[in-house]
C-alpha cells in the first residue's frame, strides 16, 4: 500500500467511524446488558428466582448494533434470549430484573418472567419461548405497518435453531410474497441447545434460505457493533423506503450455556475460550480508545453502568411481590 | 428389582424394548449425544447407534410426521418432544395424520408411534414449561393417552405402548422425574394399558387423579388420616381408554367423589369422568362430584404454587363432599 493509499484508507476508516458519543452509547448499552445478565446469573444462583434463564453474554453487539438503526416507533420481536433486545429498545434494567424476580414492578407485571419481557410504550413486542413461533408474527406487524402506511419497520430476531421450523419458512414466505417492511435477523451462534449447526441444517449458510423466497440477504460476523449497525441499516433502509424484507444471518457465539442448567458437554473449553477473544465488549471498548476517548471517560461509563445495575437489583429486591388476586386478571379483558 | 427414579425407569423401558425389537427407534431434539434435556435417553445412542437413537433438528412437526412415516413402513418409533408445551407445532400431524390413518385407510395402514413428553408444573418453568395438555389428546379418537405417576408404572406402561398397535401419547410428570423413586422390575416388564390402580384404599371419599397429582392426593389422604378421614386414591394411569369399571367400583363403595387434575378446569379430563359417573352411578352418589384443578388461566410463573392444587385444597373439597 502506498502512503497516499494508506492515507485514503485511514480517511475512509475515519469517516466510517461514528461520533464518539454514538460509540459511547453502544459501549454503555453492551456493558449494561452484560452486567445485568451477570447480576441475573448471581441472583439465580442465590435462588432469588427460578425456572429458566438464557443468557445473551457474548452476543451483545448484535442486539445493540441492530437496534441502533431503529426509530422509537419501529417494532422489535425476539426469542426467549431477549434481555438484551429489551434493554437496547429502551426498557430499563429495573423493569427487566423485576420481571425476572416475578415482582409486581416488572415490565410484564411479574406475570411472565425471563422469556416474557414486553413493553408496548417502547414497541417491544416481547420475548417468545416457542422456537420459531414468533416469526410469522413479525410478518403480521410488518403487514400492519404497510397497511397503515406509517413507515415503521419490524426487526425480528431468532436463533439458528428456528430455521428448520415450519413457522420460520411460513413467516419468511409471507413477508417476501407481500413485500413487507421487515428485517429477519438470524443470530447464528452455531448451536441450538446441544446441537451444533451442522447437525441441524444441511446448508450451513442460513442466509441462502432467502434465495428461494426471492428476498434480499446478508451475512457477516457479529462481534463489531459498528459493522452490525451499518449492515443492518442497509436492510432497514430497504424495508422503510422500498417495503422489502431482508434475511440477515449474523454469526455470533454465546459464551455461557444454553440456560443455567447446561453443563456444556457438547463443545470444548478451548472453543469457548477461543471465542472469547472476539468479545464484543472488549471490541466496543477498543473502538472508544481508537476514537481517542480519555481512559477516565471510559471508566466513568463503566462506573455508571455498575451503579445502574446495582440500583436496578436493589429496586427489584425491594419491589412488592405479585399479589394472588392478579392470578387471573389478564386472561381476558376484565 | 432395582431402585430407579422416573427418568431411569423410562430409560430402562426404552433400552429393554430396543434390545427386544430392532424395529424400535428413538428420535427427538438432543436425544442422542446429549441424552435428552432430562437425560431420559442417556446411553441409547452408545448402545444402539445413531440410526436407532436419532438426533433431529428443532422441528416438532417434522419429528412427528417422520415418525408416522417410519411406522407406516413397519418401524416402531418413539418420538420425544422435549416439553409438552412444544407439542403444539406437531398437533396437526398428531390429530390429522397420526390419529386417523388406521380409520381413514380402512385398516390398510396403522401408525404405532409413541410420543413421549414431560408435562406439568412445579419447576418454576412458567408459561412454556409447565402446561398439562392431556385433555387436548383425549378428545381425539384414535389416540391412546397414558399418564403414569411413578417409575414402575412408567416402565410397564411405556413397554406396553411400544408393543401396541396404535399411537400412544405418553405424558411423564416432570416434577417427579427425580423425586419419585421405586423398586422397578428389571428386564422385560409390561403393565396393561387401560387399568387404573387403587393406590390407597379408603371408605369415605374417592379421589380420582393421575400424573403428578397422584402424589398430592396421597399427601392429602395422609394428612386427612390424622384428622380421622379415610380416603381412597385412584391413579387412573391411562386416560384413554380409562378404567370405567375400577372407577365405578370405587364410587359405589364411597358414594363421594373428588377429581383432581393440574390442567385448567374447563374441558379438563375431570369433566369427562364426572359425566361418566353421573351417567352410570348417580344413584350411588351422596354428594355432588367436586373438582380440584388448575385455574382457567395460562400456567402462571410467579403464582405457580397458588395455581397448583395442593393437599389443603383437596381436603377442603373432601370436607365439602362429606358435609353435603
Ligand atoms: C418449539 C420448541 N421446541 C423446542 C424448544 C426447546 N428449546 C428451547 S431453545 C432451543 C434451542 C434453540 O436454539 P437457537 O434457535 O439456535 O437459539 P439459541 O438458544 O442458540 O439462542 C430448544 C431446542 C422450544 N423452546 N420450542
Ligand atoms: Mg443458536
Amino acid at each position: 500500500m502506498s502512503a497516499t493509499e494508506r492515507e485514503a484508507a485511514e480517511l475512509h476508516e475515519k469517516s466510517r467511524l461514528p461520533e464518539k458519543a454514538e460509540l459511547a452509547k453502544y459501549y454503555h448499552q453492551m456493558l449494561a446488558i452484560r452486567r445485568m445478565e451477570e447480576a441475573l446469573a448471581k441472583a439465580y444462583a442465590l435462588r432469588k428466582f427460578g425456572g429458566f434463564l438464557h443468557l445473551y453474554i457474548g452476543q451483545e453487539a448484535v442486539a445493540v448494533g441492530a437496534l441502533a438503526t431503529l426509530k422509537p416507533e419501529d417494532y422489535v420481536i425476539a426469542t426467549y434470549r431477549e434481555h438484551a433486545h429489551a434493554y437496547a429498545k429502551g426498557m430499563t434494567a429495573k423493569s427487566i430484573i423485576a420481571e425476572l424476580f416475578g415482582k409486581a414492578t416488572g415490565c410484564s407485571q411479574g406475570l411472565g418472567g425471563s422469556m416474557h419481557l414486553f413493553d408496548a410504550s417502547k414497541n417491544f413486542l416481547g420475548g417468545y419461548g416457542i422456537v420459531g413461533g414468533h416469526i410469522p408474527l413479525a410478518a403480521g406487524t410488518a403487514f400492519a405497518s404497510k397497511y397503515r402506511g406509517d413507515g415503521r419497520v419490524t426487526l425480528c430476531f431468532f436463533g439458528d435453531g428456528s430455521v428448520p421450523q415450519g413457522a420460520f419458512h411460513e413467516g419468511v414466505a409471507l413477508a417476501a410474497l407481500w413485500r413487507l417492511p421487515v428485517v429477519f435477523i438470524c443470530e447464528n451462534n452455531l448451536y441450538s441447545m446441544g446441537t451444533p449447526l451442522y447437525r441441524s441444517l444441511s446448508v450451513s449458510d442460513v442466509s441462502q434460505k432467502a434465495l428461494a423466497y426471492g428476498m434480499a440477504r446478508d451475512r457477516f460476523d457479529g462481534e463489531d457493533v459498528v459493522r452490525v449497525r451499518d449492515r443492518v441499516a442497509e436492510a432497514v433502509r430497504r424495508a422503510r423506503n422500498e417495503s422489502l424484507p431482508t434475511l440477515i444471518e449474523i454469526r455470533t457465539y454465546r459464551f455461557r450455556g444454553h440456560s443455567m442448567s447446561d453443563a456444556g458437554l457438547y463443545r470444548t473449553k478451548e472453543e469457548v475460550e477461543e471465542s472469547k477473544k472476539r468479545d464484543p465488549i472488549t471490541f466496543g471498548r477498543e473502538l472508544l480508545v481508537r476514537a481517542k476517548m480519555d481512559e477516565k471517560d471510559i471508566v466513568a461509563i463503566e462506573d455508571q453502568v455498575t451503579a445502574e445495575i446495582e440500583e436496578a437489583v436493589k429496586f427489584a429486591d425491594e419491589s412488592p411481590e405479585l399479589a394472588y388476586e392478579r392470578l387471573a386478571e389478564f386472561t381476558y379483558k376484565e | 428389582m432395582a431402585e430407579m427414579n422416573l427418568i431411569q425407569a423410562v430409560n430402562d423401558a426404552l433400552r429393554v424394548e430396543m434390545r427386544r425389537d430392532p424395529r424400535v427407534v428413538v428420535l427427538g431434539e438432543d436425544v442422542g449425544r446429549f441424552g435428552g434435556v432430562f437425560q431420559v435417553t442417556v446411553g441409547l445412542r452408545e448402545e444402539f447407534g445413531a440410526d436407532r437413537c436419532i438426533d433431529t433438528p428443532l422441528a416438532e412437526s417434522g419429528i412427528v410426521g417422520a415418525a408416522i412415516g417410519m411406522a407406516l413402513y413397519g418401524l416402531r418409533p418413539v418420538a420425544e418432544i422435549q416439553f409438552g408445551d412444544y407439542i403444539y407445532p406437531a398437533y396437526d400431524q398428531i390429530v390429522n395424520e397420526l390419529a386417523k390413518i388406521r380409520y381413514r385407510s380402512g385398516g390398510e395402514y396403522a401408525a404405532p408411534v409413541v410420543i413421549r413428553t414431560p408435562i406439568g408444573g412445579g419447576i418454576k418453568g412458567g408459561h412454556y414449561h409447565s402446561q398439562s395438555p392431556e385433555a387436548l389428546f383425549t378428545h381425539i379418537p384414535g389416540l391412546t393417552v397414558v399418564c403414569p405417576s411413578n417409575p414402575i408404572d412408567a416402565k410397564g406402561l411405556l413397554a406396553s405402548a411400544i408393543r401396541g398397535e396404535d399411537p400412544v401419547i405418553f405424558m411423564e410428570p416432570k416434577r417427579y422425574y427425580h423425586k419419585s423413586r421405586a423398586d422397578v422390575p428389571e428386564g422385560e416388564y409390561t403393565i396393561p394399558i387401560g387399568e387404573a390402580k387403587v393406590v390407597r384404599s379408603g371408605s369415605q371419599v374417592t379421589i380420582l387423579t393421575w400424573s403428578a397429582m397422584v402424589h398430592t392426593a396421597l399427601e392429602a389422604a395422609q394428612k386427612g388420616e390424622a384428622e380421622g378421614l379415610d380416603l381412597e386414591v385412584v391413579d387412573l394411569r391411562t386416560l384413554v381408554p380409562f378404567d370405567e369399571a375400577a372407577i365405578l367400583a370405587s364410587v359405589k363403595k364411597t358414594g363421594r367423589v373428588v377429581i383432581v387434575h393440574e390442567a385448567p378446569r374447563t374441558s379438563g379430563f375431570g369433566a369427562e369422568l364426572a359425566a361418566t359417573i353421573a351417567e352410570k352411578a348417580i344413584l350411588h352418589l351422596e354428594a355432588p362430584i367436586l373438582r380440584v384443578t388448575g385455574f382457567d388461566t395460562p400456567f402462571p410463573y410467579t403464582l405457580e404454587h397458588e395455581y397448583l392444587p395442593d393437599a389443603d385444597r383437596i381436603l377442603d373439597a373432601v370436607g365439602r363432599v362429606l358435609s353435603f
